[in-house]
């Protein structure tokens, strides 16, 4: 192989650098996995309950996360190409505009939660001592489960802005993109949880 | 060594008709789930979810050109969970 010509002494496997990132996606997906569960469960014992909590949900600020973040899947996915085709400035400008989007989701998660905290909808409030137990149970887990979608999120954007940094240093190239490429299926992987949260927690009433 | 020769690259093109058929999708879920057909708008909504994130796996996360073994891999943590699932129901339904 040429590559070995040229970098006698690199240590790089980038498969099991994959595999391992999936290996961990896995984990990610199990642990989203069992919060469904939990909301199945509770959903199926308290329809009516469910069905009322859901109705409270913005469904106009749903739909614009869910475009921002598919958008921002395909804006990652088109930085990878990009930088496998030696396009590094194109490259950057994808990654940038996926951190933009991120932000621009955080930014209407927090009028989201702003709005329910401002409606007394949060766990352990004085409203929420008064209503059934199946309104309580809802919103500890639309907080729960979209808290820690938003933040992967966070984490998301880390990994992205590195990749970003990476490129322009040099150290992610056409040859050796396995950081990008990792960042960019945790980033997926945000997208793909979301395509289920939402019509389960916005839509399904 | 590095591995990369394997490596397919998606082009631009396939990215975005697959973002426009997600977005398409988003808004077929949003106008079934305004009829409140009960279990039928559930079951319609996870379709097309499910259906979302076979396209996000197989063409965003590129798993159409990876390897069988991962294919396999991953198909086994969605068959693991439906399986969680479907104990813990009949769990509930049987007490």
């Amino acid at each position: 192989m040429s590559n070995h010509e040229n970098h006698p002494h690199v240590h790089r496997d980038d498969e099991a650098q994959k595999l391992g990132m999936w290996l961990f996606i896995f984990t990610e997906l199990l642990l989203f996995g069992g919060l469904f569960l939990v909301y199945s469960i509770f959903r199926a014992q308290y329809p009516q309950n469910f069905h009322e909590s859901s109705l409270e949900l913005s469904v106009t600020l749903g739909v614009i996360n869910t475009v921002i973040l598919l958008v921002s899947s395909m804006s990652v996915a088109i930085s990878l190409t990009a930088v496998q085709k030696g396009n590094y400035k194109l490259s950057r400008l994808m990654l940038l505009l996926t951190v933009a989007l991120a932000l621009a989701f955080m930014v209407n998660k927090y009028f989201e939660w702003g709005a329910k905290f401002h409606h007394g909808l949060y766990p352990g409030s004085e409203l929420m001592q008064l209503l059934e137990r199946g309104h309580h149970l809802y919103f500890a887990l639309y907080f729960f489960m979209t808290g820690l979608h938003a933040f992967h999120i966070i984490v998301g954007v880390i990994l992205l802005l590195i990749s970003y940094v990476k490129i322009g240093k040099g150290k992610v190239k056409s040859d050796n993109f396995m950081h990008l490429e990792n960042a960019a299926l945790y980033w997926h992987l945000v997208d793909l949880i979301w395509i289920f949260l939402f019509p389960l927690l916005y839509l399904i009433s | 060594m590095s591995g990369n020769s394997s490596h397919h690259i998606t082009p631009y093109r396939t990215l975005g008709i697959i973002l426009l058929i997600l977005l398409s999708m988003t808004f077929v879920t949003i106008e079934i789930t305004s009829f409140h057909l009960g279990a039928f708008t559930v079951t319609a909504a996870l379709l097309i979810a499910g259906f979302k994130g076979y396209l996000v796996l197989s063409y965003f996360m590129h798993l159409k050109h990876e390897s069988v073994l991962l294919r396999i891999l991953v198909a086994m943590v969605f068959v693991l969970f439906a399986l969680i699932v479907v104990i813990t129901f009949i769990d509930y339904a049987f007490r």
